[in-house]
């Protein structure tokens, strides 16, 4: 197994054996605890909604089942058409989630990278703000 | 230093299983019946507010009225509309609900953080943290599970193949996304001042006022995230996804009995584990105040103590929040969030990390003049850019002139 700088600090020594027999890496058994507790949560929940589904009464009807609006008969479909701006909006929010994505790991050891980092980071920044300041200027920012 | 959990490095043994086991167990009995008391303590509260009683039938003071309408909501009739989607319509509750606990795994909930000590404590001889899980990236794990959460409004909402969960839900998961980028934005200043994505290291930095991130990262951060979390929530003042008088109620509309109930279970919850993400990131988590020490009580007890104390001043401001606000009109909802919060935290977040590469000793003198030359920076290139637009739109003008004159008639 190759063993750098990278691989020690993720402590991916695999010494110490994983519960199921296989040996694993120190740093995956830490979610492990995660991953039971996530499993704690979707059997509770299972649990509730099945046991309910079980020992509640059920009579339903046709009228019953219809979708709900403000008690006169539904006109139309129920899958609408929306407004075209969620969209863009949804767009514009790749953008800063790809921005942290990168800022993120940066921020964290801003003193490894020193004047050189700050400088190549304030450039991808500005890049990206850019994008913003196009849709801010081009009206689409503004909700009608 | 590894930045895990220390339970178990030591080889496997039946001990470190039966406290992992242990943890799990408590994080989630208390994690339920904190939520509980959420919900009654909210009603309570905003009651006294609007000068009416609120529940005070079930139990002293009312406090077992979330159980009994746990059971009720148990018990009833459910249906579900026959145009909705019958798999997605049944995933949505899950959605909520399982992250909204899963926050829980990386917030600490004590432990010794004092003088530097690294929080952990000893049971049965193994030594761990008063946390489920401490990965390395421990905050990134926060801001995907609160990411899951938009699939729980957006997949209820569509499923349901109704109109009013249909609007709430496009207009909860554009909110939600929006303020998802203020938010981490402000968050990108802690990691600034902490150096690390693990929770227990960010708490482990903070180990004096001036060191609270509330402090060292100035207080615009923090405001910012306190914003970005009330609009992540969907709480009032920005509570559209359900807007009662004109949704009925949003997202989970076509729900009812115990699939609603859990909507509402992990919509409280929620607010507890960002209240204790606020509490983690810049107010210390379990430091204690003023370096104030309680006697008799040992310090990884007292950690839980600071801890509960500062996410009680959270909780509380929520619910004055909701009393006292009015909802924000959806254009302003989104002005808001992309033409305020998200330029002011990236302008802070650079100012700061200037700050951190050009005066490293902090001393005053030093952060006027690096803040100095920022702000003329700052000031220089939006002249420029304004400039730039002048001259395009002259450009553009002229061009456009010539054509006009020589067309031929």
């Amino acid at each position: 197994m190759r063993r750098g700088i990278g691989a020690a600090e993720f402590g991916r020594d695999f010494t110490s054996p994983g519960i199921f027999g296989a040996r694993m890496s120190d740093f995956l058994r830490d979610y492990l605890n995660v991953v039971w507790f996530a499993v704690a949560a979707l059997a509770i929940g299972g649990l509730l909604l099945g046991l309910a589904a079980a020992i509640r009464p059920s009579f339903p009807s046709a009228e019953k089942n219809i979708a709900y609006e403000s008690g006169v008969d539904p006109v139309g479909m129920g899958w609408s058409q929306s407004q075209i701006r969620y969209y863009v909006f949804a767009l514009l929010f790749v953008i800063f989630d790809v921005e942290a994505v990168f800022l993120f790991p940066w921020a964290a050891n801003i003193e490894r990278y020193g004047t050189f980092g700050l400088v190549v980071m304030l450039i991808f920044i500005v890049l990206l703000l850019d994008g913003l300041v196009y849709a801010w200027k081009r009206g689409l920012l503004r909700w009608v | 230093m590894l930045a895990i959990d220390p339970l178990g490095t030591g080889g496997w043994l039946w001990t470190s299983l039966l406290i992992m086991i242990g943890k799990v167990l408590v994080i989630f009995v208390v994690s339920l019946v904190a939520t509980m008391l959420m919900i009654w303590g909210e009603r309570k509260i905003v009651s006294g507010m609007h000068n009416r009683v609120g529940p005070n039938k079930a139990g002293p003071w009312g406090i077992m009225q979330s159980l009994a309408d746990g059971i009720k909501a148990f018990f009833k009739e459910t249906f579900r509309p026959s145009k909705s989607d019958p798999f997605l319509y049944k995933l949505a509750p899950y959605l909520m609900f399982i992250p909204a606990f899963l926050i829980w795994a990386v917030i600490p909930l004590g432990g010794d953080f004092t003088d530097g000590k690294d929080g952990t404590v000893t049971i049965f001889g193994q030594v761990t943290r008063v946390q489920l899980a401490d990965p390395q990236v421990g905050i990134l794990f926060v801001l995907a599970m609160s990411s899951i959460a938009v699939y729980g409004v957006m997949l209820a909402g569509w499923a349901s193949g109704s109109k009013y969960p249909l609007l709430g839900a496009v207009r909860g998961s554009a909110q939600m996304i929006s303020y998802e980028a203020a938010l981490g934005l402000s968050l990108a200043a802690v990691l600034l001042s902490s150096g690390s994505l693990s929770t227990a290291r960010i708490v482990q930095t903070q180990d004096s006022f001036v060191d609270w991130n509330l402090v060292a990262t100035g207080i615009v951060p923090f405001a910012i995230f306190l914003v970005a979390t009330t609009a992540e929530l969907n709480r009032p003042p920005f509570d559209l996804v359900e807007a009662e008088q004109e949704l009925v109620s949003g997202f989970n509309t076509e729900y009812g009995g115990i699939a609603f109930a859990l909507f509402f279970l992990a919509e409280f919850m929620n607010v507890i584990t960002m209240s204790g993400v606020i509490v983690t990131l810049f107010l210390g988590g379990p430091q204690p105040i003023a370096g104030i020490d309680i006697p008799f009580i040992p310090g990884a007890i007292e950690g839980t103590i600071w801890f509960v104390l500062k996410l009680l001043v959270f909780l509380y401001v929520y619910i004055w929040l909701r009393a006292t606000l009015p909802r924000l009109r959806y254009d302003q909802l989104m002005d808001f969030g992309w033409k305020v919060l998200i330029p002011v935290a990236l302008g802070w977040f650079l100012l700061l990390a200037a700050l951190r590469q050009f005066s490293p000793d902090g001393t005053f003198a030093d952060s006027l003049r690096v803040t100095a030359i920022c702000v003329v920076v700052g000031i220089a290139s939006i002249a420029l850019f304004y400039a730039a637009l002048q001259v395009s739109r002259r450009n553009r003008e002229r061009a456009a002139a010539p054509q006009q004159e020589g067309s031929p008639v």
